[in-house]
């Protein structure tokens, strides 16, 4: 019984203790799976580099996870950055406002390449996003009419293409990703299989032209993967004629057990992204709160240190890790426009 | 199967003096016996054949994440690289920002034979260490700065990609391109490894350090205080409270409708999704009560919510187990109703109490899901020295980990998985000690 009561004595005072709310000294960053793994490095080599401050939490929970979490208000009891693979949209910048969280600052760190890999043991493979509409789309075009996809095979989309089932791991609709592989190959290849026409004729309002253009076939020949880039590997493992869709520095670092499709004929590398030859990639960016700098120790510090050469650079640690990085100029742009306060 | 009801087989029992009525179904009733019998062995070879498979699985890709490739060479603290123009006395900073990785470098290089100019292969010299050698040269020259001009031998972790290649987990036969380890590095790996320089060492980082985005420097230490401090905080809360709330509802509470609502919504809880406490922890602990995010001691609240209806459960039917003899005694000998239940009833309940409280831990310490929103499933590097700083959990380290593209951290994955196994055992154990100790008969 006396343990008891002692044990109930703690907890009280432990809770007393609890509820003193300390004001913050570390540094909180939430948001995209995408960015986690470049912000983990800046974050540890920042907290090595800076002895006086620790080193930084970063969360993962997805880009629109980390943007709701950063827009709940402003304060200590309120992260600090947020990690996103996509810009931040029009209706979470307002939510944000109605929270109070006025002053965002944007910060680009530089570009995700976005590649189409199959197992390591099949032959070369050649993309276009052309092939990839007609293989993925919900509806395509078949003598001028817009019809549910009726191809079983990738030969049948293009002969030079191998005589196998359709089987594509591409993200799930939570993922930044999945907006770029939308964009970047869907849409692009509605326009250049011509489907794009037909669809303007058939539908009139715009956004649904494009959704129509976007729509992934539902019959489970493309699978939607919501969980991570070690999911979609092991799908490609199970299923040797699958085609995923990776991260440029997931693959990289997987060369032995997968082999990259080119789009458009270009080999996806750092080179052929930074300079806007491959065409499938996105920026990658994080937000802070203006009214936090000065007022968490060491956040000011944390993104200069993550926009300086030293990290995103062509020679960075970033950059070998996958990270594309953006052009001289638009690197310099980007820490002037930090130094600066620019809020959106 | 046949059903025979006591009373026919008592009267067949009686009957069997009388000779010509011997077919009572003896020989079916021992085959159902023996199909029984047979059918429990299967399901227990089945229930270890998984077991085995798993443990085989997890310990075959696991234990060599318990060994670690480490360099010792002699380094050289070469004064033009730390600090060139001897300002250390007027600017200690000077120690702290020298570039360490290129003193590692230099040394490696020298043991190597690479040339100073050889632009690239001092690059993939530098691939062969990690940089977490950065901080340990940092610590050995800020703690003793007269090492500055001398050399002495310095043992330093392997790069991840080095690691996994010494270990034999990535495949040299591909073209070179496709790996992570080019055929020099090979080449240098073997030499290092032939004259002793580059050998397995216990993983002793495995378990002391925090999270890191680079392999060979990452551990489960902040993901192991973090779970022992959630440990120590749902026993001291949900022990006291569950077994008080037990033993009020089961000796004390009037039998009515409240109470009946009280156990239907007990039970109702014991089966709620555990991602439903993680949103009420969020809402409650972090955005009401304003404790801090991240911190193990809302992950300890949380999951002390989690674990209560289990205790209670357990609790109520432990103490629904103690003869009512044992209280009608007490009572008959004049002990009060609260001398009756912590005297007798209690103690003797105990066991079953222990039991019910260490599955409810076990449950809780294999939790992840509430743990997300309340932003436990996170990168931290620093050990938290209170329950009150950041920390995450074992089964999330290994849920990050295994989201890693790095190879190395593939062995990692398992090596966390078995580090969390034995951690479980450790509770098992010590609750089958417990129950031992307090375990009566009557």
């Amino acid at each position: 019984m006396k343990s008891l009561k002692l044990t109930a004595a703690a907890l009280v005072a432990s809770a007393a203790f609890a509820g003193v709310a300390v004001a913050r000294d570390q540094i909180q960053i939430a948001g995209s799976s995408t960015v986690l793994p470049y912000a983990k490095i800046v974050a540890e080599t920042f907290g090595e580099t800076y002895p006086d401050f620790k080193t930084p939490i970063v969360e993962s929970g997805g880009t629109g996870g980390g943007l709701k979490e950063f827009c709940k208000g402003v304060g200590p009891d309120t992260i600090d950055i947020a990690n996103a693979s996509r810009a931040i949209k029009d209706s979470e910048v307002e939510a944000c406002k109605a929270a109070g969280v006025t002053e965002i600052q944007e910060v680009k760190i530089g570009y995700d390449g976005i590649v189409f890999a199959t197992d390591a043991g099949n032959a070369d493979l050649k993309l276009e996003p052309k092939d990839l509409y007609l293989a993925l789309a919900a509806e395509v075009v078949v003598d001028g009419k817009l019809v549910a996809n009726p191809y079983k095979k990738w030969s049948e989309v293009n002969k030079d293409l191998p005589d196998a089932e359709i089987a594509a791991y591409i993200p799930g609709e939570k993922h930044g990703t999945r907006e770029v592989f939308e964009e970047k190959v869907l849409a692009a290849g509605c326009e250049a299989s011509g489907a794009a026409e037909v669809i303007k004729a058939a539908v009139a309002e715009k956004d649904a032209q494009h959704a129509k253009c976007v729509a992934v076939r539902k019959d489970g020949l493309a699978v939607d993967i919501d969980g991570d880039y070690t999911e979609t590997l092991a799908r490609i493992a199970a299923n040797k004629s699958g085609i995923g869709v990776f991260g440029l520095s997931f693959y990289e670092n997987n060369a032995d057990k997968l082999k990259v499709a080119t789009v458009s004929g270009i080999v996806p590398s750092v080179e052929t992204i930074a300079s806007g030859e491959y065409p499938v990639s996105r920026p990658l960016f994080f937000y802070v709160k203006k009214a936090h700098l000065g007022v968490i120790p060491g956040l000011k510090d944390y993104v200069e240190f993550f926009t300086s050469d030293d990290m995103i650079g062509p020679d960075s640690p970033l950059a070998e890790y996958g990270l594309v990085p953006a052009p001289d100029a638009e690197r310099e742009e980007v820490r002037k426009a930090f130094t600066d306060g620019k809020i959106m | 199967m046949s059903q025979v009801s006591p009373m026919s087989s008592m009267s067949s029992i009686g009957a069997s003096a009388r000779p010509g009525r011997r077919d009572i179904g003896l020989g079916r009733r021992y085959a159902a016996e023996r199909r029984f019998r047979f059918y429990g062995m299967a399901a227990i070879g089945f229930g270890l054949l998984f077991l085995f498979l798993l443990l085989f699985s997890v310990v075959s890709k696991g234990y060599t994440a318990f060994q670690q490739s480490m360099i010792t060479i002699p380094v050289a603290f070469s004064e033009q690289v730390i600090d060139k123009d001897n300002e250390r006395a007027a600017n200690p900073q000077k120690l702290v920002s020298a570039n360490y990785p290129v003193v590692a470098r230099n040394a490696l290089a020298k043991v190597l034979g690479v040339d100073e100019k050889d632009r690239a292969g001092l690059k993939a010299v530098n691939g062969l260490i990690s940089d977490s050698v950065r901080t340990q040269l940092r610590d050995l020259v800020v703690a003793d700065p007269s090492i500055i001009g001398t050399t002495r031998d310095v043992t330093f972790l392997a790069s991840g990609d080095l690691d996994s290649a010494f270990k034999g987990q990535i495949n040299l036969d591909v073209p070179e391109k496709d790996r992570k380890i080019s055929d020099r590095q090979v080449g240098w790996m073997n030499q290092l490894a032939e004259s002793g320089a580059l050998s397995k060492h216990f993983n002793t980082g495995l378990f002391v350090n925090g999270a890191s985005s680079r392999p060979e420097a990452a551990g489960v230490g902040v993901a192991l205080v973090g779970s022992l401090y959630m440990m120590l905080i749902v026993l001291a809360l949900s022990l006291p409270i569950g077994v008080a709330a037990s033993i009020y509802l089961e000796e004390f509470a009037p039998k009515n409708r409240l109470t009946d609502l009280i156990e239907v919504n007990i039970n109702n809880l014991a089966a709620v999704p555990s991602i439903v406490y993680g949103l009420l922890g969020l809402a409650v602990f972090v955005n009401f009560a304003g404790f801090p995010r991240s911190a193990a001691l809302v992950g300890g609240l949380v999951l002390t919510l989690m674990t209560l209806p289990t205790i209670i459960i357990a609790t109520r039917a432990a103490l629904k187990a103690v003869p009512p003899s044992i209280r009608a005694a007490a009572l008959g000998l004049g002990a009060s109703k609260m001398q009756t239940v912590f005297h007798h009833v209690l103690p003797l309940a105990m066991p079953g109490i222990l039991t019910g409280t260490i599955i409810g831990l076990a449950h809780a310490l294999g939790e992840t899901a509430p743990l997300l929103l309340i932003g436990m499933v996170a990168f931290v590097a620093d050990v938290p020295a209170t329950p009150l700083d950041p920390a995450t959990a074992l089964p999330v380290q290994i849920y990050m980990w295994a989201n890693e593209a790095e190879r190395a951290f593939v062995e990692r994955t398992s090596g966390a998985i078995i580090v969390l196994l034995l951690f479980l055992i450790l509770m098992n154990v010590g609750a089958i000690l417990l129950r031992r100790r307090f375990e009566r008969r009557w």
